[in-house]
């Protein structure tokens, strides 16, 4: 094979791989509106009412309580994220820390960021069983803000790097104090620091493997704070390979409000980006 | 800035309290930053410290070679042989692995290298949502689709037998899932490399094949090595999608096309109704602390391994 032909090859593989992997994604995403939609579309009710009383058995009623755990889990569970990796990100930059603790502390993150969710599952587990409570709302979002923070850390450090130095400067040059210009730089740094947050409630509100052990896999309304209650990816986990057609149809609807969610979530963290880019100095105006 | 001046003395006394005010702020909000920036080393001890104290009764129970060696699984009366979850993770690792480096590789390269204007954009945003796309998701379509696939298909045109759920099908779906991940990771250190390194290549004759595969490529080596070792750990790591669709088996697999069991999946299929009992929760708790242990590895292995490659394969 000369040298021509094997470019030939070799650039046609390439051409392939992305193919197939385009196709794949359509596969994916497809399959899931195709399934999910069919059922979910001639029954839309299905999200919004609570579920029957033997649910798992009969498929009686609907999955609200997966879409109320999802976002009583969720939401929270971001915001706390959002406070404390923003703080570890502003933290991370020259002015709180030296290189060398950044260094180390950027270590551990990636460790955390590559740990695997289930890990973090059976951590928050073990510290229920310690204190001896029961699985409930509460722990997910504990254990949902752990797996959210590593993530929204990186993507909120990556941001406020890429802010220019030029901000920091003029900043400390009027004579702000270092949170002071802290403020500054996240706001230069918003369209970064928006998408991470926005990506992160998205890993958030898909990730089972945390949540699966420690909110519990309640098939009733989230009754508070300390009550059992459970997500959307719980309920497809449980019920995908139901031997009961109808709690395995609720997966399928479930699903196709799940990507529906997450896709829609990707392009507002996109739009959103583009938005706030205007605060970005050279951003868009 | 304070022009008003209706009455000095007030003025006077007013600016040192801003001041102290703001001073204030600053050391109030520098303790609660230091604290946020030590919560992820605490948050990372605290993990590690639980699970080695929840790990204790089992590992002074059986001894730690008996426990990886032994392939006998039965929490029931007390055996915990590691050993079939251990096979089957590596199964599945290596597989899926082994079918999504090249795919990945290949893309990122047409991504950074082939791709232009438009179709670059449309390409590299279907992949960042293919990467959003939640796990258990694939675990549905993979149940919709690949199983029987595998089970009606690929078993019999390769001579074998299997109910679809299994190895090769976690496989093929954690091929899937990874690829996303390690095209962006590529994609990135193809585009950090100048251009002038092409320039060059490209002004002494060689084909541009022949300037991706024997520059571009060893330029961007570091940064494509610690992606896969990236990948590695999440496939690794990988829960939801095994405990849907490995079968749950706990029994070393004789080919890949039997249903079997990896160190996650064990985790999740057996922790629910085996609560109660101690020494099997102090068991599942420590396959939790050997996934943290071998994915930190993994971690620290790509650091060094792209510190190292970085100094030999400099440009």
């Amino acid at each position: 094979m000369d040298r021509y032909a094997e470019q030939r090859l070799f650039g046609f593989l390439a051409r392939a791989s992305a193919a197939l992997i385009v196709a794949v994604l359509l596969l994916v995403v497809g399959v899931t509106i195709f399934r999910g939609g069919r059922v979910f579309l001639t029954d839309p009710a299905v999200a919004i009412t609570p579920p029957g009383s033997r649910y798992m058995l009969d498929g009686g009623g609907g999955f609200l309580h997966a879409v109320l755990g999802s976002l009583f889990i969720v939401v929270p569970a971001t915001v706390v994220a959002t406070t404390l990796s923003l703080s570890t990100a502003v933290f991370l930059q020259s002015d709180y820390s030296s290189e060398r603790t950044s260094d180390v502390i950027n270590m551990f993150l990636n460790v955390l960021w590559g740990t695997p969710p289930i890990v973090y599952g059976v951590f928050v587990l073990t510290v229920i069983i310690a204190v001896g409570a029961q699985t409930s709302l509460i722990f997910g979002i504990v254990a949902i803000a752990i797996f959210q923070y590593p993530i929204m850390t990186r993507y909120a450090d990556e941001a406020l790097q890429s802010a220019p130095d030029a901000v920091k400067e003029a900043s400390y040059g009027l004579g702000a104090t270092r949170f002071e210009t802290a403020r500054v730089t996240i706001r230069a740094a918003l369209p970064g620091i928006i998408a991470g947050v926005i990506m992160g409630f998205a890993r958030g509100i898909g990730d089972a493997a945390t949540v699966l052990f420690t909110a519990g896999r309640s098939t009733q309304m989230p009754g508070g704070p300390f009550e059992p209650a459970t997500t959307l990816p719980i309920l497809i986990f449980e019920q995908a390979a139901s031997f009961n057609a109808e709690v395995r149809s609720h997966a399928y609807a479930a699903s196709f409000v799940l990507i529906v969610a997450v896709l829609a979530l990707i392009i507002a963290s996109k739009l959103l980006a583009g938005r706030y880019a205007r605060f970005a100095p050279g951003g868009r105006q | 800035m304070d022009t008003t001046t209706d009455s000095g003395s007030n003025a006077q006394a007013d600016r040192p309290e801003r001041l102290d005010r703001r001073l204030l702020i600053e050391r109030l909000s520098s303790y609660w930053l230091i604290g946020a920036g030590l919560f992820a080393v605490a948050l990372f001890a605290l993990i590690v410290l639980t699970l080695v104290q929840q790990s204790i009764p089992i590992v002074s129970e059986h001894s730690l070679l008996e426990m990886l060696t032994s392939s006998n699984w039965d929490p029931a009366s007390e055996e915990f042989g590691y050993l079939p979850a251990i096979v089957g993770t590596i199964y599945v690792t290596v597989l899926s692995m082994a079918m999504g480096t090249p795919i990945a590789i290949l893309a990122a390269i047409y991504i950074a290298e082939y791709a232009e204007g438009r179709m670059k954009v449309i390409v590299s945003s279907f992949i960042d949502v293919l990467a959003a796309i939640p796990s258990v998701i694939f675990g549905l379509v993979g149940l919709i689709v690949v199983v029987p696939f595998v089970g009606d298909y690929l078993a019999p045109a390769l001579g074998t037998h299997s109910i679809g759920l299994g190895i090769v099908t976690v496989s093929l779906v954690m091929a899937i899932i990874v690829t996303p991940f390690m095209i962006s990771l590529t994609v990135e250190s193809l585009e950090a490399l100048p251009d002038e390194l092409r320039e060059a290549s490209l002004g002494v004759g060689a084909t541009k094949w022949e300037t991706i595969r024997s520059v571009l490529l060893r330029a961007a080596g570091p940064g494509i090595f610690s992606a896969i070792l990236l990948g590695f750990g999440r496939v690794f790591g990988a829960t939801i999608v095994p405990a849907m669709l490995i079968g749950g088996q706990t029994a070393i697999p004789e080919s890949p096309f039997d249903a079997g069991e990896t160190l996650p999946s064990l985790i999740v299929n057996d922790f629910g109704e085996l609560m109660s009992i101690p020494l099997t929760q102090s068991a599942l708790i420590f396959v939790g602390l050997l996934l943290l242990v071998i994915v930190w590895l993994f971690n620290f292995g790509a650091m060094l391994v792209r510190r190292r490659l970085q100094r030999r394969w400099q440009y």
